[in-house]
């Protein structure tokens, strides 16, 4: 326990250094936020495996190891470093260790009336700067999460994006994050999507890292906001190395009629911790949440999601498949609360998990919340290897039993994989998908 | 007279968790023929079509099995299949993920590979299954969902037949591939079954009605009973059944 208490202390000297130094240059509000966030922080402190929400995953790697705050400027990293990430020629925001790469990025080809650019730049502009103290730091719960608490303190940086009211994002926006893994840095990306009343967009959030190697730390959060009647896919690819650690929360809010569809594909991370914190805050809203981890070695990945239907007549369909193989561990918490007054809610969840070998491991805990009385929620959840039957059927047609459980370990990623509407960010998943599984079929 | 004989089955027992199901079953199946195997419930007719083709939940003990000459037990599942045998299931299993195009082309090619012929790439095998898929009565619709996801029983009854189409084994067997179909669907499976009969094929069905085989005419007609073929004759025997149900062969078979 000492040593996660000095881990503790190391973020709060951290941050007396930091709220010192000229990269901190912020708006009044935002410090005063930061203050607020990094006290609380200094009162959560790390979380431990004695707490409910972190039951089946230690975070005590991440308060033991020394990661330090880069003060010096980002490395120069070439467009051939971000080549392998990249899924389209649409725009794109490129955060290299939580600071915005103007090189690297191709912000300014966004069509008129939308915004895309570095969180910290939005920050210093009249306009954008009021829109973000409207919604920044107000959705995501740092007063609950310590590591939200920490990102929040250390916020500097990230994507920003704005997409007014009725205009589209004709190509999905791709925000690249990258972590250089140079001296075992920790970094807080932040990224704030507005998108306005009757808006569309896509949005592509990738996280990887550049060098093998040495522990690095992502500590991200993303808040969404879904305007009135708004539509939005936003896609998650999860691919840092297996030697680094991720813990992030996306958050969103959606007004009335709006529609969400959340993609997530987690492959990377030694340890990865994804809360996925969903507020259907207008009547008639519907969300989509589409999750699929893949994991081996000794990778440990945690999605904890939390869907609250605040208004009468929302929809949530939730779909998680996990693959575990080897000596890697799963873990899946979906809570779903439905309000009083949120009448008429229909929500569905399912988590799947296959485990590919005996030490492979699974936890599935569904939560339901239900405090509305005219409300449809259903949910269920597998563990198991894969189905002797489905594998019998498949070789009486003539499948060896290594293609039949190619097949069928395939098609628990293709079932995530199919509600993935864009064409080249579908492409790009499943080529992930198969290289990660050894299925090289077309 | 062995001429032709595609299968045969040789004091066959087998037992599923322990308890014996098949208790004897000898069957001769010769090339062009369709045999029917009738019998109340609990007779071991689906047992004797999953011992057929490899269910890992059976346990031979007892008896042979000659599948062209060969030994069928020594043969994993995907070995018979590759060599011709075809079990049409009595319920088909759903696969969630992979669609129906591609379960067919990756069994079409595991064949095709076994018998030295290339292997058909997407678009040439879409052009190959046009054709079956009218005779199902069937749009391409049915190919881009997954396998028997969400297939109400009666498209997956037609899903079996697509395959058994699409695949032409030299054996095929039908489990109770006619139950809980409505007559046109009924009508459409046994006609499509009815065409893919040849002078080198043989078809097992295995039938708790007599209705489809006013539409596929059997030329031999077995009754299973407590684990053994009780009587076997032309297809008046089905008629015979239909009318008198099965008490009278089970007073005629009562060997403790």
């Amino acid at each position: 326990m000492s040593d996660v208490a000095s881990g503790t202390e190391r973020y709060l000297a951290d941050f007396r250094a930091f709220a010192h130094n000229g990269a901190a240059v912020a708006p009044a509000w935002l410090k005063e936020i930061r203050e607020s966030a990094i006290a609380r922080f200094a009162e959560l402190g790390f979380p431990t495996t004695k707490q409910e929400e972190w039951r089946f995953t230690s975070v005590a790697a991440i308060a033991e190891t020394r990661f330090t705050h880069p003060a010096s400027p980002i490395p120069q990293l070439g467009p051939r470093a971000i080549e392998p990430f990249l899924i389209g020629g649409g725009p794109r925001v490129v955060i290299v260790d939580g600071h915005y790469a103007a090189e690297l990025s191709t912000a300014s080809s966004t069509p008129k009336g939308v915004r895309v650019s570095s969180l910290a730049a939005a920050l210093r502009t009249d306009g954008d700067s009021a829109l973000a103290r409207g919604h920044l730091t107000r959705y995501a719960r740092w007063q609950e999460s310590p590591f939200a608490a920490l990102n929040t303190a250390f916020l500097v940086d990230g994507a920003f994006v704005h997409v007014p009211a009725d205009a589209t994002l004709e190509q999905p926006l791709e925000i690249l994050y990258l972590a250089t893994g140079r001296e075992r840095t920790v970094s807080h990306p932040r990224t704030l999507v507005v998108v306005e009343r009757g808006a569309r967009a896509a949005i592509v959030e990738t996280f990887a890292g550049v060098a093998e190697g040495g522990p690095y730390w992502t500590n991200a959060v993303s808040e969404v906001v879904v305007g009135q009647g708004a539509h939005v896919e936003l896609y998650r690819v999860q691919r840092q190395g297996p030697e680094s650690f991720q813990i992030a929360t996306t958050q969103s809010r959606q007004e009335r009629d709006s529609f969400l569809g959340v993609h997530v594909l987690t492959l990377g991370a030694g340890l990865a911790r994804h809360d996925i914190n969903a507020v259907l805050d207008g009547a008639g809203a519907e969300l989509i949440l589409n999750g699929l981890y893949l994991l081996n070695g000794a990778q440990h990945a945690d999605h904890h999601t939390v869907i609250d239907h605040a208004q009468p007549r929302c929809a949530s369909h939730e779909f998680f498949n996990g693959v575990v193989g080897e000596r890697a561990h799963g873990v899946f918490n979906g809570r779903i609360i439905v309000r009083p007054g949120a009448q008429r809610t229909d929500s569905k969840q399912t988590n799947n998990n296959l485990l590919l070998s005996t030490e492979a491991r699974a936890d599935s805990q569904p939560q339901l919340e239900i405090y509305a009385d005219d409300v449809k929620c259903t949910h269920g959840s597998t563990v198991g290897p894969i189905d002797p039957m489905q594998l019998y059927y498949l070789r009486s047609r003539g499948l060896s039993p290594e293609t039949a459980r190619g097949i069928l370990t395939y098609g628990f990623g293709a079932e995530i994989l199919g509600r993935m509407r864009h064409p080249e960010v579908r492409a790009q998943m499943d080529r992930l998908v198969r290289e990660r599984l050894g299925e090289g079929q077309a | 007279m062995t001429e032709n004989v595609l299968l045969q089955v040789q004091d066959l027992h087998a037992t599923v968790e322990g308890r014996e199901v098949l208790r004897g079953v000898d069957l001769t199946v010769r090339a062009g023929e369709v045999h029917a195997i009738m019998g109340p419930n609990g007779s071991g007719k689906s047992t004797l079509a999953q011992v057929l083709a490899g269910h890992p939940a059976y346990t031979v003990t007892a008896g042979r099995v000659l599948y062209e000459g060969k030994d069928l037990f020594g043969m994993a599942p995907e070995q018979r299949a590759r060599e011709g045998v075809f079990l049409a299931f009595q319920y088909p299993v759903a696969i969630r993920g992979i669609t129906n195009a591609y379960f067919l082309r990756s069994a079409v090619n595991a064949i095709r590979k076994h018998r030295g012929q290339e292997e058909l790439g997407p678009v040439e095998f879409m052009d190959a299954l046009e054709a079956k898929l009218e005779v199902i009565g069937w749009d391409s619709s049915y190919l881009t969902r997954p396998v028997n996801d969400g297939f109400s029983g009666g498209e997956k009854k037609r899903n079996e037949i697509l395959q058994l189409a699409v695949l032409d084994p030299k054996l095929a067997i039908l489990d109770e591939t006619d139950s809980g179909l409505d007559i046109d669907a009924l009508k459409t499976v046994a006609q499509t079954v009815d065409k893919l009969r040849r002078p080198d094929n043989a078809t097992i069905l295995v039938t708790h009605y007599y209705r489809i085989l006013t539409h596929i005419a059997p030329d031999v007609v077995h009754v299973l009973a407590g684990g053994r073929i009780v009587k076997s004759g032309g297809k008046e025997l089905a008629l015979e059944l239909e009318e008198k149900g099965y008490d009278w062969l089970r007073e005629e078979a009562t060997v403790a």
